[in-house]
């Protein structure tokens, strides 16, 4: 059933759901919603499979009519959104009756935002995933255009839910990212370690889906190249021009630059929400730390439900 | 030598330098990974020295997946298959080479010291292995081309190469399935599919590859583009 017509993309909008499994050796790249923290968010606000898929709009300016009766949910970018000309709240649930008109700001922190509806958002799907990787071209994952119709199967109203103000993030500000050093890590200069390490960067306009690349302190001598080899979410690769670039979810699959090794899964979530010029700093950490805070996080979503009031969650006993 | 990579992968390291061999370990280390390890295992990707694992970190931790590695390979190398040429796939693949559909062919010819006929020579003359997939899906690395023929990528990549274009970049070759910026060397255009959305990747890791040289007519009746 239709339930949303795209009235405008804005910058970009994709579908996303968790992204591919099982496809990096045939050279299809991973995908999947870049801030999966607020994307898995949006899904639970309205009782979905986690895993559903969601609007990704890039930078606001998104504008949907409600072709049917549904429940949305809006998580991630603050993107000042309204409807019928209303300001409306984001990571909450928002019921739509058929005509209402969603419309977005540019983001004035944060960079995506999720929209997920009622039951997920019913899409082609190719390799097990409805996620869009606009560069692999193909013709059934597009971003999304004017007047294109999104398909849903769920019409019922939501319960009223909204997230708990301590696990909504704020945007802006000082990112701190934490680097898991890898096997290269040793082959940069001390010099070049300490100076990623104490230097504050800014995220370049040159980042998208694919990486976010840090400019402020350049790597005077990166080792050079390495033979080709399997690259993981949160690569900190580092080209010969010395900027460090920090690989997200539509990576390639292999590549021969350098790396000092990755950024925490949890806080590549929270990379992707930086916009152009934000103050990125590095430091040091542990994979026994960043593996259980990844799996913590994900139990919070997975292993709770919401108590009647629709405002709080409880671990399920 | 396995390393923790990030907090859902791990690298196997089978080797240093580029070598067919190592290759043919490779593609059977991953196909005992995929088949005998269980559902942690989320990707697996091969490339010339190297397999990546990532793993579901709610499923198993990084301590445990290595171990389960660790007594994957062990087992692995006590037991090697007993042909490793028996599995792997052979393609012969059709190109027109001409500077119709390689604008660099002829460059690379005199840059080369040699005639364009020698160059189609030397690069339909060769067993390629496909060492990784990657840059594109079904985007295949091979090598290794002879010495002869080898030449660097262009200092700035074209905006555009066409779907099925043959490149060379040092001594590795590769054919492009889909229009991309690319800064391969371009000698000639294939019109085999190396992608599908259904069948996936036409090469996999360790298999082999040879070219060989067809007409233009023949590359328009296979269904090739100009």
């Amino acid at each position: 059933m239709k339930l949303l017509r795209v009235v405008s993309p804005g910058f970009r909008a994709t579908i996303q759901d968790s992204g591919r499994r099982h496809f990096q050796k045939h050279g299809l790249a991973q995908g999947g919603a870049a801030d999966r923290y607020a994307f898995l968010w949006a899904n639970k606000l309205l009782g979905n499979d986690l895993n559903a898929a969601c609007v990704e709009i890039t930078l606001g300016g998104f504008e949907a009519e409600a072709l049917a009766e549904t429940t949305i949910a809006l998580t991630g970018a603050n993107t000042c959104a309204m409807v019928n000309g209303q300001p409306i709240e984001s990571w909450q649930t928002i019921h739509l009756a058929r005509g209402d008109h969603l419309s977005m700001a540019t983001a004035d922190s944060g960079r995506y935002c999720y929209l997920a509806v009622r039951g997920g958002l019913v899409t082609p799907m190719l390799f097990g995933s409805r996620s869009t990787i606009a560069r692999e071209q193909f013709d059934e994952l597009r971003p999304l255009g004017r007047g294109e119709d999104l398909v849903g199967i769920e019409t019922a109203p939501a319960p009223a839910r909204s997230v708990p103000m301590s696990a909504r993030p704020a945007y802006g500000g000082l990112l701190q990212l934490r680097l898991l050093p890898g096997y290269q890590y040793t082959q940069f200069s001390s010099a070049d370690r300490l100076r990623f390490l104490a230097s504050a960067y800014r995220i370049s306009s040159a980042s998208d889906r694919m990486g976010f690349k840090m400019e402020g302190a350049r790597l005077d001598s990166p080792p050079p190249g390495i033979v080709s080899e399997g690259i993981a979410l949160g690569s900190v690769q580092v080209p010969g021009d010395g900027d460090p670039i920090v690989l997200l979810q539509d990576r390639q699959t292999v590549g021969g630059y350098p790396k000092l090794g990755t950024i925490c899964a949890v806080d590549c979530y929270r990379l992707a929400q930086g916009q152009p010029g934000q103050t990125v700093r590095f430091k040091m950490s542990d994979m026994a730390t960043a593996q259980n805070e990844r799996v913590l996080l994900v139990r919070q979503l997975t292993q709770t439900k919401w108590r009647q009031c629709g405002k709080e969650l409880d671990w399920e006993s | 030598m396995i390393s923790c990579v990030s907090d859902d992968s791990l690298l196997i390291r089978l080797g240093d330098s580029i070598d067919p061999a190592l290759t043919s370990r490779i593609a059977s280390l991953c196909c005992a990974i995929e088949t005998q390890l269980g559902t942690w295992v989320i990707d697996v990707v091969p490339s010339y020295t190297t397999i990546l694992v990532s793993y579901d970190p709610l499923a198993i931790d990084f301590r445990q997946a290595r171990q389960q590695l660790r007594q994957l390979m062990a087992k692995h190398s006590e037991t090697p298959p007993k042909d490793p040429n028996a599995s792997r796939n052979q393609h012969d693949i059709p190109v027109y080479y001409d500077p119709e559909t390689g604008p660099d062919l002829e460059s690379l010819a005199r840059a080369k010291g040699l005639t364009v006929s020698e160059v189609i020579g030397y690069h339909t003359g060769m067993t390629y292995q496909v060492y990784a997939i990657g840059f594109l899906p079904g985007f295949g690395f091979l090598g290794s081309v002879d010495e002869a023929i080898a030449t660097p990528r262009h200092q700035s990549p074209r905006s555009e190469v066409p779907a099925g274009s043959v490149g060379i970049a040092n001594r590795q070759t590769a054919i492009y399935p889909k229009a991309s910026p690319g800064g391969w060397q371009i000698i000639g255009r294939s019109p085999t599919k190396l992608f599908d959305v259904e069948r996936l990747s036409r090469f996999q890791v360790g298999d082999q590859v040879r070219f060989h040289a067809i007409s233009r007519a023949e590359f328009l009746n296979l269904g090739g583009m100009l």
